[in-house]
């Protein structure tokens, strides 16, 4: 055992201190904070260019154009005849708007034009479009004998909540069954921690198989194969590794959330006002999101009242677990390899499906957390280690939580065991095709 | 007392007998040839001894104990195919393939010194192994093979790839570890060295021993009766216990009849009026040994 953290710790060390992990480590939190600056940034410029607009009506609808007006559009009637404006309205602005005579009050759809020096974006015209529409809509009311309180009493917003929340609620209680809120906050987290053990499994899983290539070319290996057994050898690099995993994962969740803050920091008060939105308008966005202030309040009082006790230490165990599982089989593959990254391509086919099934299963399985699928995949030991921690969020039963992690732990070992066996042929194979029919063999060669 | 003692063993892989049967003991003290042609089953025995893989059957003793994971510390081998972490520095991956030998930090890094300075590479513990060429690699191999002082070496092919002044170095610091104790095992298919630095040796082909003994032995129990007379006047003709076989001028050399001696071969030459100044044994070199031994399987 002391021989396998030598060599963990070998493995951990050389890894850390090369440069371009310490690049990488430190480069990608900062590169995400200066990818959040470029946004803002771009958002900004993009939005900057104050646009003035001409608006010649001949409906006779709009009473006040600076009512339409935004943060970034300004609009102003115009009475002066159409031939003159289309000359030199460019004169004074930029957009020409020219809203032809309506008669119609049915009249669903409507065409207006624009001039205009330079292509209008989508934006733009979604926003004259906007700013016009609801100038119809005022009117049509004002027109009808609807009263403005009754049009908006039209749009009823339906919200769909779990009765036993509200039961506790009514009573008093402390709400102990999860409602809406918890739907949407288990979606995100599951969703979240399902993709880091994916990235996980395929970034360092590579990992461990490159330097297990790197060791059988370099032929160092028969070094190390005489003076350690190789199952210990493969142990050492999947810890080591893990270890290095561990450690970028660790100083990314620091310092990510630093540099973000930092950037918000250092622009004065929020990235919102970075990016050029304007405090009601964020408002706007938030309702319409339905992210307002209380919401967000609400989220957060989810995330608190998650069972973190059991997603932690259970995501912990899926994370080394499924880690394990894969980085030895990744370490199979390498052995099975020459110099040939193409070979290992068609080796590594056998072990990327089930990632990339488990990959495919986690939408399905967010949207009906406890249902057959979700079952399946939280006990099948190759995608478990994907589909488990994404359920956690949505109580799912303890039996299937513990039955899944004892199948877990069973599957480590086994497959452990099936990856030492390939490994200890394979490192010493030189100038051999290898195929999946070979490597199968190599389970039963004595030792 | 043998250091290693191989005893039926056998290794097959995929219906192929690498190793068949095996048996032959390597004296204390000893350097010790193992020899064979290519593909013999020379690699797949040294792996066996180094226990990177397992015989099927047979035993294997070392210091007349069976080998075991706690002799591993017994044991230094040196492969034919030489590999070192290339960005590694010299002195840290000298220091770890110590410690996964069993030495302590400490150990290792006295005896790493004590070997850079030896071989008048001192500066070289932060260098890495990438940064130094194929011959100056195999120093620092060679130099992990020995420095946890084993008991037994096993070196493959271990002058490949070195110059002539190297090659020297290293043969004089095998004598030297031999000297004082150290056996060791030359596996080699370049007989002129065998020739000159091995005690002992043993054959192999098609995974089976073809013969085994001291160097000396071994040359007694495959000579051919030939000897070389240096004469005056030049030897004409074969007499009744002798046949020419070539000349030069360094003589003559001739085959003795299977029932004659030397006495006899020197009467007739004394009694044909020739002056003899040289008469000597022609032993057969390994090499000639090897090529008649592997062409009659």
């Amino acid at each position: 055992m002391n021989k396998v953290w030598l060599i963990a710790a070998r493995e951990y060390l050389t890894r850390v201190r090369k440069k371009t992990f310490i690049l990488a480590t430190l480069l990608t939190p900062l590169g995400i904070g200066l990818l959040m600056l470029a946004a803002a940034y771009f958002a900004k410029s993009g939005s900057d260019a104050d646009k003035q607009i001409i608006v010649k009506d001949d409906s006779g609808i709009i009473e006040d154009a600076s009512v339409m007006d935004s943060r970034t559009m300004t609009y102003t009637l115009s009475n002066e005849e159409i031939n003159t404006l289309k000359e030199n309205y460019n004169e004074s602005a930029d957009i020409l708007v020219v809203i032809p005579p309506f008669n119609d009050l049915n009249e669903a759809s409507y065409q207006i034009s624009y001039y205009s020096q330079e292509k209008l974006s989508i934006g733009t015209i979604n926003k004259i479009e906007g700013a016009v529409g609801n100038q119809f809509r005022d009117y049509k009311i004002n027109s009808s004998d609807i009263s403005i309180e009754t049009y908006n009493s039209f749009k009823t917003s339906i919200d769909l909540e779990n009765g036993e929340l509200l039961d506790q609620l009514a009573a008093g209680e402390d709400p102990k069954s999860s409602g809406k809120t918890g739907v949407i906050v288990g979606t995100i987290l599951g969703g979240l921690m399902g993709f880091m053990m994916y990235m996980v499994i395929f970034v360092y899983g590579g990992m461990v198989m490159r330097s297990v290539m790197e060791e059988k070319i370099n032929r160092i290996v028969e070094i190390m194969i005489s003076s350690v057994k190789p199952v210990q050898l493969m142990l050492g690099k999947v810890i080591g590794v893990g270890g290095v995993g561990l450690t970028q994962l660790a100083i990314w969740l620091i310092l990510t959330p630093a540099i973000l803050f930092g950037v918000q920091h250092f622009f004065g008060g929020d990235l919102a006002s970075t990016a050029g939105v304007s405090p009601e308008q964020l408002n706007q966005i938030s309702s319409a999101a339905d992210l307002s202030e209380s919401k967000i309040f609400e989220y957060i009082k989810e995330l608190k009242s998650l069972n973190w006790l059991l997603i932690i230490p259970v995501f912990v165990i899926f994370f080394f677990g499924g880690y394990f599982i894969y980085a030895s089989l990744f370490a199979a593959i390498g052995s099975s390899i020459g110099d040939d990254m193409g070979e290992s391509q068609q080796l590594m086919i056998p072990v990327s499906i089930p990632v990339v099934i488990a990959f495919m299963m986690l939408q399905p399985v967010l949207n009906n957390p406890n249902g057959n699928m979700a079952i399946f995949g939280s006990l099948f030991p190759l995608i478990s280690p994907i589909i488990m921690p994404a359920r956690l969020a949505f109580d799912p039963p303890m039996w299937q939580v513990a039955l899944s992690i004892i199948i877990l732990i069973i599957s480590c070992v086994f497959f452990a065991w099936i990856a030492g066996r390939i490994y200890r042929v394979g490192i010493l194979m030189y100038g051999k095709k290898v195929n999946a029919k070979e490597v199968f063999k190599w389970l039963f060669y004595k030792d | 007392m043998s250091v290693l003692s191989i005893q039926n063993v056998v290794k097959e892989y995929a219906g192929h007998k690498a190793v068949n049967n095996v048996s032959f003991d390597v004296p204390q003290g000893s350097i010790f040839g193992l020899l064979g042609p290519n593909g013999a089953g020379k690699t797949s025995l040294i792996r066996i001894i180094t226990r990177i893989t397992a015989a099927d059957s047979g035993r294997l003793l070392l210091n007349g104990k069976d080998i075991s994971e706690t002799l591993i510390r017994d044991v230094g081998y040196l492969p034919e195919e030489r590999g070192l972490y290339k960005k590694m520095m010299v002195g840290e991956q000298l220091v770890y393939l110590a410690q996964l030998k069993g030495l302590t930090k400490t150990e290792a890094a006295t005896e790493i010194k004590y070997w850079l300075e030896k071989f008048d590479i001192k500066d070289w513990w932060t260098k890495k192994i990438e940064e130094l060429s194929k011959g100056m690699q195999q120093k620092v191999q060679f130099i992990a093979t020995v420095l946890h002082k084993p008991s037994l070496i096993i070196l493959d092919e271990p002058f490949t790839g070195l110059d002539p002044v190297n090659t020297n170095l290293m043969k004089e610091e095998i004598y030297r570890l031999n000297s004082e104790g150290t056996s060791i095992i030359f596996s080699t298919h370049r007989m002129e060295q065998v020739e000159e630095i091995c005690k002992d040796i043993v054959l192999i082909e098609k995974g089976q021993v073809i013969l085994t003994g001291a160097v000396g032995e071994v040359k007694e129990q495959f000579k051919e009766n030939l000897f070389k007379i240096n004469t005056t006047q030049p030897l004409t003709g074969g007499g009744r216990a002798y046949d020419i076989l070539t000349s030069d001028e360094q003589g003559t050399t001739i085959k003795i009849q299977s029932d004659a001696t030397s006495n006899d071969v020197l009467e007739e030459v004394i009694k044909s009026g020739n002056v003899i100044k040289s008469y000597q044994e022609v032993l057969p070199s390994l090499n000639d040994i090897f090529i008649k031994q592997i062409n009659r399987i």
